[in-house]
C-alpha cells in the first residue's frame, strides 16, 4: 500500500455518509482552510469515487490522490485557490 | 472572466419524502458543481416548509406504501438527513433560493412566519418563470 506523504492541515471523516453528504463536507471544509492547505477526506459513498475528482476539477483544486484504505475511500485534496 | 453562473431551477409540488429526497440532493449537485439554484414550492411541496410540519414523521407516497416501513427503517438506520437538512446544507454553501408560492399561501390563509427560515421569500408564478426563464435545467417535482 502506497503511504500517504503529504500532511492533511484537516481531516474530514464523512464515513457513513450518504450521497452528497462526503462531497458537501469536503466543499465546506475546503472553503473554510487556506490557500496550499491540505485537507483529507474518507468516504464510504460510492458516488463520491467519482462525484469529489469531478468537483475537485471544476473547482480548480489539486486531487494529490485517492487511496483505497479498506473498506473507505481516503481523497486528498491541496486547496489552490 | 467567470461566465455567468449555469442555472437549476425546481418547482416542487410534492410533499412525500421520495420526492422531497431528490430535492435535497439535486440541490447539492448543482451547488457543488458552482450553479444557482432557484427553488418554487408549492402545494404539498410548500406544506413540507411549514413550521408545523417540522419533527412530523416522513410522509411517503401512496404509490410506494408496500416499500416505506423497510424505507424509513432504512433511513433512520444510517442516519439519513432528512431532505430539508440536505438543503439547508446547499443552501450554506451555495446561491440558494427557496420562494413560497403566493398563492397556496392564499388558498390556505398563510402568510410568511408559518414557514421554516430555508423560505426565503414569497413569489407569484410569474415572478418566478421570470427568475427560471434562464435556467438550463428546469425541473418539476
Amino acid at each position: 500500500m502506497i503511504q500517504e506523504s503529504v500532511a492533511a492541515a484537516r481531516i474530514v471523516d464523512a464515513r457513513g455518509s450518504v450521497c452528497p453528504g462526503p462531497l458537501m463536507a469536503l466543499i465546506g471544509a475546503v472553503r473554510e482552510q487556506g490557500v496550499g492547505d491540505v485537507i483529507a477526506v474518507y468516504s464510504t459513498d460510492t458516488g463520491s469515487r467519482k462525484d469529489i475528482p469531478l468537483w475537485v476539477q471544476k473547482a480548480g483544486h489539486e486531487l494529490v490522490g485517492t487511496y483505497d484504505r479498506g473498506g473507505y475511500t481516503e481523497f486528498v485534496v491541496r486547496k489552490k485557490r | 472572466m467567470e461566465d455567468k453562473p449555469k442555472k437549476l431551477a425546481m418547482v416542487v409540488f410534492s410533499g412525500t419524502v421520495d420526492r422531497l429526497f431528490p430535492v435535497g440532493i439535486l440541490a447539492s449537485g448543482a451547488v457543488a458543481m458552482g450553479m444557482d439554484v432557484e427553488i418554487f414550492l408549492t402545494f404539498w411541496g410548500l406544506q413540507a416548509f411549514a413550521k408545523r410540519s417540522q419533527g412530523m414523521p416522513p410522509k411517503f407516497s401512496v404509490d410506494y406504501a408496500d416499500m416505506a416501513p423497510m424505507f424509513a427503517q432504512v433511513l433512520k438506520e444510517k442516519n439519513v438527513p432528512s431532505p430539508i437538512e440536505t438543503l439547508r446544507t446547499a443552501k450554506q454553501l451555495g446561491n440558494v433560493k427557496v420562494y413560497a408560492c403566493t398563492m397556496t399561501m392564499d388558498l390556505l390563509g398563510q402568510t410568511k412566519e408559518d414557514f421554516i427560515d430555508l423560505v426565503d421569500d414569497t413569489a407569484g408564478v410569474g415572478e418566478f418563470m421570470d427568475r427560471a426563464k434562464d435556467a438550463q435545467t428546469t425541473l418539476f417535482i
